[in-house]
């Protein structure tokens, strides 16, 4: 299910290197995703996921590598390195929905959400609340608006987190295990609600432990294995017939999947 | 040893005066202490680094150096510089720029301790670090800060009593006055216990309702 080849990808990364404390992380990335692509990063703890996702949106800055999101390239303004500013204006461009959800304890859901269009984009309040109202009714909290996270569940938190992510327009939403701080019957909710984002055409790169939702959901897999992309395909292709040694080895230690 | 119960009437009414005067100065200086802390707090965050070692050094020194001292410096070094300012106006500077270096730590300190991941899920969204400041750390730091800051304001208005070296006639000028007519030292500083006391007491009662005004999550 790969979008057509002419379509020029939306984002790549190039070259991407990060290292903590003289700790090579990433050895050099390579990933191109397309517009209405949803790819999922699968790979052991500690292969550096995290740390992809979080380089491209620049969150953590890479030490080497480009990567260029709808025309722009993250950290450089023309020829001249990005300003706080221009920095702030292109990480926007890409959506993050966190592990423990981050939400804004002191804020209601709606608030949540608001807050950025409303002290980024400089939207007057209720056109704001009313662009937080349609992202939350979309992720199908319409009931909980006026909630502060504190009474919301795992579950719903993600959702309002994803809301506030969708809110600014990203081209890419970036997900680092949506699902992996979730009680288990509070999974699917969130599983949903990403399966539907895709299904609407969002471009997404997903970190998850899911396999399911790698192998029904995805359009392509990618394997990550110290540092750098091992391995990556369509997903029946890559359950089905695993080539490197180490993405076999994974998914033997996972439990069998429908 | 007889307590002399008819100084204590006598001064009562006296040190009332000097009550007013201790409250005067210490409400001026805490509402300017707090200006300067959240100032310097805030510069102390920023990314500019001369400025914040500018406030390392402020702090640096007001930590360093008695409040006494200080007191002197603006009294009595200032005016070298043709900066001449009255007693009342020295005293109240030298506190509020004694009180406001602990302040700025305070600020700092709890703008800081707000979780990592509040600021990257803002940073996510577009902020610059002055939103994320603005919009999601203070918001989330002001409750953390009212008793560290009482404790701070308590020893502001505790040390206004300092400001008797330079004449400034609040409480303890005020009793030291009558002690020096009446030879009373006894019953007249525990007086002077009892009153600031009372003092800090109103302000501690007026903390723990603000603190509990404020919106918890
Ligand atoms: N800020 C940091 N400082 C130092 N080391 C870090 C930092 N972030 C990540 N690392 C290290 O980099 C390596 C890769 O981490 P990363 O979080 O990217 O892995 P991951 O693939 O997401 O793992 P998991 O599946 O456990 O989430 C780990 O060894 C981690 O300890
Ligand atoms: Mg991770």
């Amino acid at each position: 299910m790969v979008s057509p080849p002419m379509l020029p990808p939306i984002l790549a990364a190039q070259g991407i290197r990060k290292a903590f404390a003289g700790r090579s992380v990433l050895n050099g990335i390579d990933l191109e995703v397309r517009q209405g692509e949803a790819v999922t990063i699968i790979g052991a703890s500690g292969s550096g996921k995290t740390t992809l996702l979080r380089c491209l949106n620049w969150l953590e800055r890479p030490d080497a590598g480009d990567i260029r999101i709808a025309g722009a390239t993250m950290g450089r303004s023309g020829s001249l390195v990005a300003g706080e500013r221009e920095l702030a204006r292109q990480r926007r461009l890409f959506g993050f929905v966190f592990q423990r959800f981050n939400l804004f304890p002191h804020l209601t859901a709606l608030q949540n959400v608001a807050l950025g269009p409303r002290r980024v984009l400089g939207q007057p309040r209720a056109q704001a609340e009313a662009r937080a109202e349609q992202e939350l009714r979309r992720v199908q909290l319409g009931d909980h608006m006026h909630k502060p996270p504190s009474q919301l569940s795992g579950g719903q938190q993600q959702r309002v987190a994803i809301a506030r992510a969708l809110a600014m327009d990203p081209k890419v939403m970036l997900f680092d295990e949506p699902t992996s701080a979730l009680d288990p019957e509070l999974v699917q909710e969130v599983l949903d609600t990403m399966r539907a984002l895709a299904a609407e055409g969002m471009t997404m790169l997903v970190v998850t432990h899911e396999m399911r939702f790698a192998r029904h959901v995805a359009d392509r897999v990618v394997f990550m294995a110290d540092g750098l992309i091992a391995e990556q395909g369509a997903p029946e292709a890559l359950f089905n017939a695993p080539t490197d040694p180490r993405l076999q080895r994974f998914l033997r230690h996972l439990e069998p999947t429908a | 040893m007889i307590f002399d119960w008819n100084v204590v009437w006598y001064a009562v009414p006296l040190l009332a005066h000097g009550v007013v005067m201790t409250l005067q100065v210490s409400v001026v200086a805490g509402v300017l202490a707090l200006a300067i802390g959240l100032l310097a707090g805030l510069a102390s965050l920023s990314s500019f680094r001369p400025l914040r070692w500018l406030m390392r050094g402020y702090v640096d020194f007001i930590r360093g150096t008695p409040l006494l001292i200080q007191i002197f410096l603006v009294f009595f070094a200032l005016p070298v510089v043709g900066v001449r300012l009255p007693e009342y106006w020295a005293g109240v500077a030298a506190l509020a720029l004694n009180s406001g270096a602990y302040i700025s730590e305070i600020v700092r300190g709890s703008v800081g301790s707000v979780e990592k991941g509040q600021s990257e899920a803002a940073l996510s969204i577009g902020m610059t670090r002055t939103g994320v400041l603005w919009w999601v750390l203070l918001p989330q730091a002001w409750r953390p800060m009212v008793p560290p800051l009482t404790n701070d304001l308590i020893t502001l208005t505790k040390n206004s009593s300092l400001l008797s070296a330079i004449s400034v006639y609040e409480l303890t000028r005020a009793g030291q006055a009558i002690i020096a007519t009446h030879f009373a030292p006894f019953e007249i500083y525990l007086l002077l216990a009892l009153y600031y006391y009372l003092l800090i007491s109103v302000l501690s009662w007026a903390s723990r309702r603000l603190e509990r005004s404020l919106p918890q999550w």
